[in-house]
């Protein structure tokens, strides 16, 4: 470093242990407190002859090492316990022993890192390399085996001259001007700076694009995008007839499909007789599958109101005396083989569930031609329900 | 700071002057490396490399080219991972309990020690992610708000693992690094090469020996070591807990925490005592790491070794006394069943072996002692392999009893970890001072002043 003629600091080396801590306790004493005592390792009883209060970095742990803890407690909870629920086994979404490990790891990760950058950055503020005392002499002694004490011009006592002859006084081996080092200054514009930016973002850009758009595509970091089976439709080199879909062997029937016999026969109404019986439950059922599957075309109450607003011929109101006599059987075939140009459900809707939608049927026509004792034996339910 | 540094042992076989310390710390830093240190250097970096290649191999083929089966899941992958985090433990225990209880002697050693450690979680740390085959998904165990609204499950012990594993692997780090700074400093003030002054200042961060930082330093050390200590505890616990928290009989089992570490500190002792053997004849620092230190370790070991003996017991004892016949089933079958070789190399080499620690003799004869930490190394690699193969191997359903045979690859990607232990050892006893230069020096006759005439 190069030194300019500005006076930093006036130091001197002591030798042995018991010189330097006198001589902290004479420059406290004389009212000196821009000074520091460099040591190659901590002495004891240095910072009582200094006149130092007790480091507070403790509290720096104390109270990050708390926040840590409640934080990641509170964010598991929130996680597990709000956010995304979780279902193990019927256990409680939050249960605090099980959350204890992971709170003690953090509570003491937190302490630990925030105690490091407090202590480098705020206790210590390193990095300083440009310190004037780096480089000197008295910095090569004292990190050796001797031990030093310097003040600095900043003080308000700083007298050069009386200074020296109170460390020489005290028994100080050498003593030592220190002084401010040159002010460098670096230019933005430097050739070489310059080029090491060009350098870090072409290296950056390219071992991004390489990552993101080559690596991730080799095995094995693809994902398992390549795998030894066959996706639909591929043609296939082992069978005959190139299709790697295989048929069905002939008479396979598909789980829930068990085949309509009267499929495409006009009127098989005397063979298929309703099996259900129309529980509150299966009305239910019947009711939002009719909601789902007819309304579009014959409206929510069956009465042939479309919603199609005339982009498919309207079905018709199944309030029809035709209709109210067709027997079930006749509304189920219906349903399952499709009438012109209504088409058939057979693959929508399962058999259960087309009895279910007939038996609602029969309920939303009830419900339109209701008569006088209908009315009487509603009032009934309600008095036995109590309301 | 005023630490009762009572007086214990003799530190040093015969007392050195500051420099001349110095000198001899940061030897192997401004001469060159002799032949033997390549070849060293070449062998254990050929063995890491094999494993590196056996670990690209998994990677590309799948898991499938490891031993395991279905009912053996975890074999060598997760033996590997348990015996290195155990590795770990004696590095800490060094650097932060012995500070606690004022141990002096701790100081020849602890860097060393604390260096092992971070070493050891290295090699553990590879295991978890490799094991799972698709190493690149780990970043899924750290909660982050993702697309998939994805968020780990905080109640596995499994997670616990990441956790404590990752924050013991950081605060290790820092806590190592605190102490070299100092150190780094003193380096940087000794170096002649430009290129080197320029990487110790960097590392230095401008430390300057101030006693108004030593002051701020001391408290974070003791900070630190007050941290580090219930973590190590706890890092062995949440990965007995992998186990424990299972309803595997044969890991089901209350003492398993305990026990775990008991086990770590064992066999990280046994680790650092057999490094430190090498150590300390090549560099010459016979008088720092002296006999008196092994000693003591060697007691530690003992010590532990036969905590790890009545955990044995104890486990066969329970299972018997529960009167669950599976327990029952489990601990007969560990002891005369497949894996009854392995039981039985187990405890020999924890147990019976280390008993020869009560002999003066064998705890201060360097070749004896050498034997003994070796075969506990051994030992404790087999201990976990029992743990874990043989209570795997005999599952609920006896339909799927098998064998565990491990594969090439296997054992390819566990010599790698040694590789990779060795060669990271190697590198740091050349670039940084394998003993703590400012805490030895601390500590010499005459370095502390006498107050009022010597009486402390
Ligand atoms: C895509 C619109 C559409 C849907 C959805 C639809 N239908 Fe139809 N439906 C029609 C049309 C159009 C006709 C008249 C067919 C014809 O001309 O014979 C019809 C006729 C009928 C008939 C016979 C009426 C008669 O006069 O012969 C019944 C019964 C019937 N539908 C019931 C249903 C039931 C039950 C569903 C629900 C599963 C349903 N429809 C769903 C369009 C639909």
């Amino acid at each position: 470093m190069a030194r300019s003629n500005n006076l930093h600091s006036v130091a001197a080396i002591f030798d042995t242990p018991n010189k330097i801590i006198k001589a902290a306790e004479k420059v406290r004493d004389e009212g000196y407190n821009k000074f520091d005592v460099n040591t190659p390792y901590p002495l004891h009883g240095m910072d009582k002859a200094m006149g130092l209060s007790s480091s507070k970095v403790g509290f720096v742990t104390l109270f990050c090492g708390l926040f840590g803890g409640s934080f990641i407690l509170l964010f598991m909870w929130w996680t597990l316990a709000k956010n995304y629920q979780l279902f193990i086994g019927g256990k409680p979404f939050f249960a605090l022993p099980a959350f204890i490990p992971i709170t003690f790891e953090i509570t003491v990760l937190i302490g630990a890192v925030s105690t490091f950058i407090a202590l480098i950055a705020v206790f210590f503020k390193l990095p300083f390399n440009n310190h004037p005392l780096h480089d000197t002499d008295y910095m090569k002694t004292v990190s050796v085996d001797k031990y030093g004490i310097y003040i600095t011009t900043e003080d308000p006592k700083f007298d050069k001259e009386k200074i020296i002859s109170l460390f020489k006084s005290l028994g100080a081996v050498s003593t030592d001007l220190i002084y401010l080092p040159k002010q460098e200054k670096f230019s933005m514009f430097n050739l070489k700076f310059v080029l090491f930016l060009i350098f870090v973002a072409a290296g950056t850009s390219g071992s991004t694009y390489l990552l993101l758009n080559k690596l991730m595509y080799i095995t094995p970091f693809d994902w398992m995008e390549f795998q030894e089976k066959y996706t639909p439709q591929e043609t296939s080199l082992f069978f005959g007839d190139r299709r790697s879909m295989r048929t069905p062997v002939d008479g396979t029937v598909a789980k829930g499909f068990i085949p309509y016999p009267y499929k495409g026969i006009a009127n098989p109404t005397e063979v298929l007789s309703n099996p259900t019986i129309p529980t509150e439950d299966l009305l239910k059922m019947g009711k939002k599958k009719y909601l789902t599957f007819c309304s579009p075309c014959h409206g929510n109450f069956a009465e042939g109101d479309s919603r199609l607003n005339g982009q498919f011929p309207n079905g018709p109101t199944l309030h029809s005396d035709k209709i109210i006599k067709y027997s079930d059987g006749m509304l189920y075939h219906i349903i399952t083989n499709g009438q012109n140009a209504m088409p058939a459900y057979d693959l929508q809707i399962t058999r259960h569930e087309r009895w279910a939608i007939v038996d609602y049927i029969r309920v939303l026509q009830r419900a339109k031609n209701a008569k006088n004792s209908d009315l009487v034996e509603i009032k009934k339910e309600s008095t036995t329900n109590g309301q | 700071m005023s630490l009762d540094y009572s007086k214990d042992m003799v530190q040093f076989t015969k007392e050195p002057k500051l420099v001349e310390l110095d000198n001899l710390i940061s030897k192997p830093m401004d001469t060159n490396p002799s032949r033997k240190y390549f070849i060293a250097l070449a062998f254990t970096s050929s063995l890491m490399f094999l494993g590196f290649l056996c670990i690209g191999y998994t990677f590309y083929f799948g898991i499938g080219a490891w031993g395991n089966n279905q009912t053996i899941a975890w074999g060598f992958g997760i033996t590997n991972f348990v015996f290195w985090v155990g590795i770990a433990h004696a590095g800490t225990l060094i650097s932060a309990i012995l500070y606690l209880l004022r141990q002096r002697w701790r100081n020849a050693i602890a860097r060393f020690a604390e260096a092992m450690t971070i070493f050891a979680v290295i090699c553990a740390g590879l295991f978890p992610i490799i094991h799972t085959g698709r190493p690149w998904l780990a970043g899924y165990l750290i909660p982050y708000p993702n697309s998939m609204n994805l968020w780990p499950n905080f109640i596995s012990p499994l997670d616990w693992d990441v956790f404590a594993v990752s924050t013991y692997f950081t605060v290790s780090l820092l806590f190592w690094y605190l102490g070299l700074v100092p150190d780094f400093a003193i380096l940087r003030d000794r170096a002649k090469d430009r290129i080197k002054k320029l990487i110790y200042t960097f590392f230095s961060l401008g430390w300057r020996h101030s006693n108004r930082h030593w002051r701020d330093y001391e408290k974070a050390y003791m900070v630190f070591a007050g941290l580090a200590t219930p973590l190590v505890l706890s890092v062995h616990t949440v990965v007995s807990f992998d186990f424990a928290a299972a309803i595997l009989p044969g890991w089901h089992s209350t003492i398993f925490p305990p026990y775990f570490v008991a086990g770590a500190i064992f066999s990280g002792f046994a680790m650092v005592v057999t490094a430190l053997v090498v150590m300390r004849k090549v560099f010459d620092m016979e008088n720092i790491i002296t006999l008196n230190h092994l000693e003591k370790m060697n007691k530690i070991i003992l010590l532990t070794g036969s905590m790890v003996g009545y955990a044995y017991l104890m486990e066969a004892f329970i299972s018997w006394y529960s009167g669950v016949p599976t327990e029952q089933y489990v601990a007969v079958n560990r002891a005369f069943g497949n894996y009854a070789w392995a039981y039985w190399t187990t405890v020999s080499c924890n147990v019976f072996f280390p008993q020869f620690f009560w002999f003066k003799k064998v705890r201060r004869s360097i070749p004896l002692m050498f034997i003994v930490v070796l075969l506990v190394n051994v030992g404790m690699w087999f201990e976990r392999y029992v743990i874990i193969v043989s209570s795997l191997h005999r599952d609920f359903l006896p339909s799927s009893w098998t064998y565990f045979t491990p594969s090439v690859i296997d054992f390819g990607i566990l010599i790698g970890s040694f590789g990779l232990f060795f060669t990271l050892v190697l590198i740091f006893t050349r670039t940084m001072p394998v003993i703590a230069m400012s805490e030895i020096k601390g500590i010499v006759e005459g370095a502390q002043p006498s107050h009022d005439g010597g009486a402390h």
